[in-house]
């Protein structure tokens, strides 16, 4: 074994050790490795809800599990994976540990706000174990008043907590990666030099600055109708429950922005860098990111088509929502013509690219299926919906997750993982992800509706067929969790730059040292520049 | 530039008459309350709300001595706040156009 080689150098990862200096570190990396930690442990916990989803839907009648823990497992389900897995997914891992090595920074313009975020992550996740340990939560991940408000005998002011303090997280890394982009950036690293990564989470962060806010309000509306009986919400204290929906989907539908943009970003290094060359159109790429943070807070009506929204701004939202597809497709085609003549190789990372691109290409089409106000009135709240966002959320954020996690393994722990398995698990990844979801858009087509534990024998095919596919994704899920641990102690040394890439961040050593660069880089070349990149590893330092 | 701003920038004074008028705007506030004005009495009360943000912001929060881009965040908060509300009256104020329940 080599391991010599990498315990010999200081780096981030044995420059102290100790579960104090793990808990108490400002160092952006550590604090990345403990949210890598933190969201495994919940996308685990979602990952669980949804078997037993799938697991009781396998048969026609309500047979597992009773109707109330139905209710309870989809909500938690939802909860965990939106508010605890995939808003921090990228940002706070990838987006913590690269952003600033990526603009040859040595940490976060704030690095105790940036533990002080983990650790909000920490309070309001354990708020919301509580609230399932407790009882659990049944009014699905979206809150809908009045049933939330006067109704629900379970625990959502406890849920409602938890995801207000994990609010405050995402707002803090927001802020934190605007500041750090502003201030930050090394000599000669202008603006349209920055790595379309730091794009995708710069805007990412103005998302989370702006709209964040408005559902941690929200929440505490739905608390005070709650508990002071303050009407808001409620028809019967003078509110409209329609309200709720209009500041909700405020958030959460430039939420799943937050979630997307990010992975967006990861895909554009990965494109580039497996096929050596510059992604077409970098000022296309870099602004459409803005302009689906700006768009993406105009479009959130169209949740709310058949409820009881005036039909004139059912239009409006409608046409609005066909506009925030412009600059996803640029992206996708961007990222297509970027392998054009490339020098394209199939690692892992880039096949958890190729079916990003695929699958999100599916999952936005379909979004401007239920985008259509005459389609969505027969889709709404049907599995068409359900397929659809899964496509966008798990199909595209988790396949990106997983294969920036790939690219930049080396980077962060400096071992290679197996790439044979690898390839496998992607493949098995892909193949499992679209014989769950795809029977679904056949399902909610058909008149399936979402959150039904029963349902008549004739949707049994297609509720099999999907339930197989979720066993597929969760071996697919399931290898990666082994042989990145295995890698840790027995995975293959890897160099300063195992890809060949031009990115600041393997211009470093593998892991890191503390404060990243030994000398801050001066930059003079733009982004993705493979001229320079010998195809040898770069020791620097 | 921002390296130079310090906080005596205003005197003493300037920042009692802030406190004063902020003051003076609560209890108008509380005074309008009692006057029944229709739909507007929530108009005002926002109109003065407003007002005694701006006051805090501007004076209290050094905004108005900040950078240009100080100024956009300020200005960017208050443009998705009118996104918020535009776009949701879209809804609320066209609910009664169509002659069916709801529509």
């Amino acid at each position: 074994m080599n391991t010599a080689a990498v315990q010999e150098r200081t780096n981030y990862l044995n420059e102290s050790y100790g579960l104090k200096s793990w808990l108490l570190t400002k160092d952006h990396k550590r604090i990345a490795v403990l949210y890598f930690i933190t969201i495994s442990v919940f996308f685990a916990m979602g990952g669980v809800f949804a078997s037993l989803i799938r697991t009781e839907l396998l048969t026609p009648p309500g047979d597992l599990v009773s109707s109330e823990t139905y209710n309870k497992l989809f909500t938690m389900h939802g909860v965990i994976m939106v508010f605890f897995f995939l808003i921090p997914s990228v940002p706070a891992t990838m987006g913590n540990f690269f952003l600033p090595i990526m603009i040859g920074a040595r940490d976060l313009a704030f690095p105790r706000i940036n533990l002080l975020s983990w650790y909000l992550l920490i309070v309001g996740g354990a708020l919301a174990i509580f609230a399932m340990v407790a009882g659990g939560v049944d009014t699905g991940w979206t809150f809908y008043t009045p049933y939330s408000t006067t109704y629900s005998n379970s625990y959502v002011i406890a849920t409602a907590l938890g995801i207000f303090v994990a609010g405050f997280s995402s707002i803090l890394t927001g802020l934190n990666f605007i500041v750090t982009v502003h201030r930050m950036r090394a000599p000669g690293m202008t603006w349209f030099r920055m790595p379309l990564f730091v794009w995708a989470n710069y805007a990412t962060g103005v998302i989370q600055v702006l709209g964040t806010p408005v559902i941690a309000v929200t929440l505490v509306l739905v608390f005070c109708e709650r508990v002071f009986h303050i009407g808001i919400f409620d028809p019967a204290l003078g509110g409209d429950p329609v309200l709720f929906q209009h500041l909700f989907w405020f958030y959460s539908h430039p939420a799943v922005y937050i979630m997307v943009l990010p992975a967006m970003g990861v895909i554009s290094e990965l494109v580039s860098t497996f096929s050596r060359k510059p992604v077409f159109g970098y000022g296309f790429v870099a602004f459409s990111s803005m302009a689906i943070a700006v768009i993406g807070f105009l479009v959130w009506g169209h949740h709310l088509f058949v409820s009881g929204q005036s039909l004139y701004a059912g239009l409006v939202f409608s046409f609005l929502s066909y506009f925030v597809a412009i600059p996803s497709a640029i992206k996708v085609f961007n990222w297509t013509a970027t392998l054009y003549k490339g020098s394209i190789s199939y690692a892992t990372p880039m096949l958890y690219a190729f079916g990003f691109i695929g699958l999100f290409t599916i999952g936005g089409l379909t979004g401007l299926f239920v985008a259509s106000l005459g389609m969505d009135v027969h889709v709404t709240d049907t599995y068409f919906v359900i397929a659809h966002f899964h496509y966008v959320m798990v199909g595209g954020t988790i396949m990106a997750y997983l294969g920036g996690v790939h690219y930049w393994w080396p980077k962060m722990t400096g071992r290679m993982y197996p790439e044979g398995w690898a390839k496998l698990s992607a493949l098995i990844v892909f193949i499992g992800f679209n014989l769950t979801f795809f029977p679904q858009f056949i399902l909610g087509y058909l008149g399936m509706p979402r959150r039904y534990h029963a349902y008549p024998d004739e949707f049994q095919v297609l509720h099999v067929l999907s339930t197989a596919g979720a066993s597929v994704l969760a071996v697919g899920y399931l290898m990666p969790a082994i042989y990145l641990f295995w890698s840790l102690r027995y995975g293959e040394v890897a160099g300063a730059n195992p890809w060949g890439a031009p990115g600041l961040e393997w211009q470093t050593a593998s892991p890191p040292p503390t404060h990243n660069f030994d000398k801050i880089p001066v930059v003079t070349q733009e982004a993705y520049d493979f001229s320079k990149v010998a195809g040898e590893v770069i020791e620097v330092g | 530039m921002s390296g130079h701003v310090h906080e005596h920038i205003d005197s003493t004074k300037t920042y009692v008459v802030v406190l004063l008028a902020l003051l003076v705007a609560t209890v108008v506030t509380t005074l309008v309350a009692f006057v029944d004005l229709g739909n507007f009495s929530v108009v005002v009360a926002l109109l003065i709300a407003v007002c005694k943000m701006m006051l805090v912001a501007l004076f209290f929060m050094h905004v108005r001595y900040s950078t240009r881009l100080t100024k956009l965040v300020l200005i960017g908060g208050l443009l998705w706040l009118a996104i918020l509300l535009l776009l949701t009256l879209t809804d609320f104020a066209t609910r009664g156009w169509l002659n069916t329940a709801g529509k």
